[in-house]
């Protein structure tokens, strides 16, 4: 595949799922194992299509778009559809359909009640074209409707195979979500006709080097945020976030945390910043503050806890508020630290559902007090995982959690344009909270780990036939614990395919 | 005088089918009398062919009171299209409930003869016989089930308002004309622009748009359509809600847009607020249904209210904004058509036999029939505006709209709109939830929509889906509007 010309390798893989589910649809719903298997041949296939452009990525240019497609879409608002790219969406592009394949061949043994895989599995390859779509969009208003089109798959996930209260959770997420994207839709709108940009095309916009004045930039901006800054999510906007990761199945937890909450951060980079510099360097102190109250605050509400679910869905405000703080810094080491982050993030805090997943299916409970310790004991293999992973989300050097956080503190020190003068002081002391943050973090996954991990098993466990990680288990997570190891002593992996494409990209915001 | 009869060909077709329905429904005996329907259906298909051929046609006859151009041919293809629709989702209805197929029948395609009529009349005059061909058949068959109390409750209250609404109105006009001297929109467009204000030339305005505010159900002018949608028949709903509305749209530009435009100043504010009021109070109402029609009659009250949006963006003689604004219009009317009437379909399917209609009966739908209950999930996000459906789109136009020029006013308007389309997601979700999410109660009747039905929400879902992935095939509405003047 010649990266220039091969553009239908992207599209391809891009709406394979959307195919496959199609597909799915026709499979008789009594053929379940078939209709489970038919989604890993599905899954498994897009992932090796992606791996194979991957694969003829021109790692020496990440810098420009490859793959591309650009035809005319909808001619009356001049609307392409147009897909391409590049160093920054091809690692979250990959992680998408990894997490979608191990899902997939997680869900062959694991499925909640009510069981029903063809509406399951269905949904979820709705959602990987949604999710994948995202990354992979240079138009404004095809990267919006990619964007909304995940809000319906994942309403169903959590409202049909979720948890106790999942119609509250499924409901909540839809309706917190949907009001805030329409705000985005204004402002690219906004975009498009005050500014008269007449183009929604990403690249175009972010080379004209910032469109409209500074005040106009301030108002665009705000609507950008509000629909982005949800999706993250940022404290004070987090409050779906709890709800819907801990009444979701596994399944939905991991894409969640693994791909959702990453597409608000990537809009950030890829949208809200080169289009619109100006407002971003008058909201970076703003977005900065609000990201270290949100690590903060996610670690002393990790602390409070009795639910492990919760627990891990409260760690995910915290360690997102990291990947803020990055793109609050401004300048290239901030941004590359960011997409770092959301990447380990992605594969940890993923690899942590699955585990808290698994810990609910043998113990039917994710109270902590409940399970009392002794996992070490009971579930020696599963203990050791927990800790293992454990230890990377809390930034163990090392493992993949390090690099995002400590670059993102490290660029935060110094931050871009004129922030650092006018700001200096400011950011510094944002570093410093964050740096408390982290110290935090360390406290309650080490204290989680006693708690579970440590010990005696209490005496209703104590003869109970738990089982150890199963086999189907092994399989889908090693990928994912292999690839924290290698993040974490190679973060070359990401940083080195980013490196141009991030460089390229800040030149349109500090000009 | 000469008489374009190609430029009518359209509403004659129409007339001789409903002629022909009413005889054939007298000399059908029993069983027979079903086969009104398909006649009725053969004589749109005929319409429909005719409106198609002037397509792209610029026509004028009755001394320019009547016009054909792109904006006309498409409101009447809107119009025939709905009515195709209702025939489909009517048959089984009525053919089971053997009453008065035959009246019904005639009296649906009378009131279609209205409609047709409406976006080419350009005088006051025709407007008025338009709209009232539209509304009085329609006061009838909103009574068809007479022994039932609800019914006639239903009739009579659409009748007492609708009534009241348009003697106001017709007042309204006689005063424009004592002002302005002509009853022609465009001779009346140059009158009121030469001449001042007169604030009881405004007051006339006021009151002719308080006729279209009682066809289009805007707050306050609503009261009759939850009660009259729940007791008429239930195609006669879906035909009240869907295509009566759109006609009072298509006479609300016609007069807004050309007669009144140099006023767009003073009303659009008044429209933009009663947009405010009609979308909050009909989706608030909305919220505490438990009977499916009621809650689709308040919340096409909402979608009125967002209908009326792009009107409160109006500026005299700013050609962009008022564009865009028209172009919103339609395009929001096209998409509630084939949403909204799926959704009526649906309804129908469901609640036929049943004489509750309460939301719990959707209670595992998706286990009775996935069909049905795929499309009203589709139809009902549709509604609501999420991908990838064409009400996504529908609400684009209208944010298009508001972005074209930007005013301290139009974003109120667009932050009531984004709020409202929050607050409806919360009835139309909870209707989602409870067709997949809950169980089915045991020993329910298996559901037999009928053929008819089913193709009909078949395609609307499709046609749902995709005008939500390719929204340019609904057509290009930039060259239509600028020919609504014409």
């Amino acid at each position: 595949m010649d990266p220039q010309t091969a553009g239908w390798a992207l599209v391809v893989a891009l709406f394979l799922p959307l195919a496959g589910a199609g597909l799915l649809a026709l499979i008789p719903a009594r053929l379940d194992q078939q209709i489970r298997r038919a989604a890993v041949v599905i899954t498994g296939v897009s992932f090796a299509l992606v791996a194979a452009i991957t694969a003829a990525f021109d790692f020496g240019d990440a810098g420009t778009l490859q793959f591309v497609t650009d035809v005319s879409w909808i001619s009356a608002i001049d609307a392409n559809f147009h897909v391409a790219i590049d160093g920054i969406s091809l690692p979250l592009f990959f992680l998408t359909y990894l997490l979608t394949f191990l899902c997939a061949i997680y869900t062959l043994s694991n499925l909640p009640a009510p069981g029903k895989p063809k509406g399951f599995l269905g949904l979820m390859l709705l959602l990987q074209t949604g999710m994948a779509g995202t990354f992979v969009a240079f138009d404004l208003i095809l990267f919006f409707i990619f964007w909304e089109l995940v809000l319906v798959p994942m309403f169903f996930m959590i409202g049909m195979w979720g948890g106790p209260r999942r119609e509250y959770a499924s409901v909540k997420f839809f309706l917190y979500t949907l009001f805030a994207s329409i705000f985005m839709l204004v402002a690219f709108l906004a975009i498009y006709f005050q500014a008269g940009a007449e183009t929604w095309s990403i690249p175009e916009l972010s080379a004209a080097a910032g469109v409209g004045g500074t005040t106009f930039q301030t108002w665009a901006f705000l609507g950008i945020f509000f629909g982005f800054a949800v999706k993250v999510p940022m404290w004070p906007f987090h409050t779906w976030l709890p709800d819907a990761h801990t009444e979701a199945p596994t399944v939905g937890s991991v894409l969640l945390a693994g791909v959702l909450l990453k597409m608000g951060t990537y809009g950030f980079i890829r949208i809200a910043l080169p289009i619109l510099p100006e407002g971003a360097m008058r909201f970076a102190p703003m977005i900065g503050v609000l990201a270290v109250i949100g690590i903060i605050y996610g670690s002393l509400c990790c602390l409070a806890q009795t639910d492990v679910k919760r627990l891990i869905a409260f760690s995910s405000v915290g360690h997102m508020g990291f990947v803020m703080l990055g793109i609050a810094a401004m300048n290239e080491a901030g941004i590359q630290a960011a997409l770092f982050g959301n990447i380990a993030h992605g594969v940890i805090t993923g690899m942590l559902f699955f585990l808290a997943g698994s810990m609910h299916e043998r113990y039917h409970t994710r109270e902590i007090g409940v399970i009392g310790g002794g996992m070490l004991v009971k579930m020696p293999k599963y203990g050791v995982l927990l800790t293992y992973v454990a230890v990377a989300s809390l930034g163990l050097p090392g493992l993949a959690g390090f690099w995002g956080e400590f670059a993102a503190m490290w660029a935060a020190i110094s931050p871009g344009g004129d922030l650092g003068d006018a700001y200096g002081g400011l950011y510094l002391g944002l570093v410093i909270f964050a740096a408390i943050g982290t110290v935090l973090t360390a406290g309650y996954f080490l204290w989680l780990l006693q708690r579970v991990n440590l010990g005696q098993p209490p005496a209703r466990w104590a003869d109970e036939p738990l089982d150890d990680v199963l086999r189907i288990e092994w399989v889908s997570w090693v990928p994912l614990l292999l690839l924290i190891l290698a993040l974490g002593v190679f973060p070359r992996l990401v940083f080195g395919v980013q490196d141009a494409a991030v460089t390229n990209l800040m030149s349109f915001v500090t000009g | 005088m000469l008489i374009d009869w190609v430029a009518i060909a359209p509403e004659i077709a129409l007339t001789i089918t409903a002629l022909i329905v009413l005889g054939a429904d007298l000399s059908l005996r029993g069983e027979a009398k079903q086969l009104v329907n398909p006649l009725a259906v053969v004589g749109t298909l005929v319409a429909i062919g005719f409106t198609l051929y002037l397509w792209g046609d610029e026509r004028s006859t009755f001394a320019g009171q009547f016009v054909i151009n792109d904006y006309a041919v498409l409101f009447k293809l809107l119009f025939l299209g709905s009515l195709l629709a209702i025939l489909g989702i009517s048959w089984r209805f009525f053919a089971e409930g053997r009453y008065f197929q035959g009246e019904y029948y005639f009296l649906l395609l009378t009131s279609f003869i209205g409609m047709l009529l409406l976006p080419s009349a350009r005088d006051l005059i025709l407007l008025f016989i338009a709209l009232e061909t539209v509304s009085i058949p329609a006061f009838v068959m909103a009574g068809l089930r007479k022994r039932d109390l609800y019914s006639s409750e239903a009739a009579m209250k659409f009748f007492l308002i609708g009534v009241l609404s348009v003697a106001l109105m017709l007042f309204g006009m006689s005063m424009v004309y004592g002002f302005t001297g002509t009853t022609e929109l465009a001779g009346i467009a140059e009158a009121v622009g030469e001449g001042e204000s007169v604030p009881l030339l405004l007051a006339s305005v006021m009151l002719i748009f308080v006729g279209f505010g009682f066809k289009i159900s805007a707050v306050p002018f609503h009261f009759w359509a939850p009660d009259t949608y729940a007791g008429s028949p239930m195609p006669v709903a879906a035909m009240l809600a869907v295509a009566s509305k759109a006609a009072g749209f298509a006479g609300l530009i016609a007069v807004a847009f050309i007669a009144f435009e140099p006023l767009a100043d003073v009303w659009a504010p008044v429209l933009g607020v009663l947009a405010i009021v009609t979308m909050t109070v009909g989706n608030l109402f909305a919220l505490q249904q438990r009977d499916v029609i009621r809650l689709l009659a308040y919340s096409s009250v909402a979608q009125a209210g967002y209908i009326l949006v792009p009107f409160g963006l109006a500026q005299s003689g700013h050609l962009a904004v008022n564009d865009a604004a028209i172009q919103a219009v339609l395009f929001y009317l096209v998409a509630y058509a084939v949403m909204n009437i799926g959704a009526f379909g649906v309804a129908i399917a469901v609640n036929r036999r049943t004489g509750m209609r309460s939301i719990s009966d959707y209670a595992g739908l998706s286990q009775r029939s996935p069909l049905l209950a795929l499309a009203f999930t589709t139809f009902l996000i549709s509604l609501g505006g999420a991908p990838p459906t064409v009400g996504l789109w529908a609400k684009y136009w209208i944010l298009r709209a508001v972005a074209v020029d930007i005013t301290p006013f139009g974003i109120a308007l667009a932050v009531f709109l984004i709020i409202n389309s929050v607050i409806a997601f919360f009835y139309y979700l909870r209707v989602i939830r409870t067709m997949w999410m809950d169980d089915a109660p045991a020993g329910l009747p298996a559901l037999q929509p009928g053929f008819n039905l089913s193709v009909v929400v078949v395609v609307l879902m499709f046609g749902t889906v995709l005008l939500g992935v390719l929204p340019g095939l609904a057509g290009n509405f930039a060259d239509v509007v600028t020919l609504a003047g014409g």
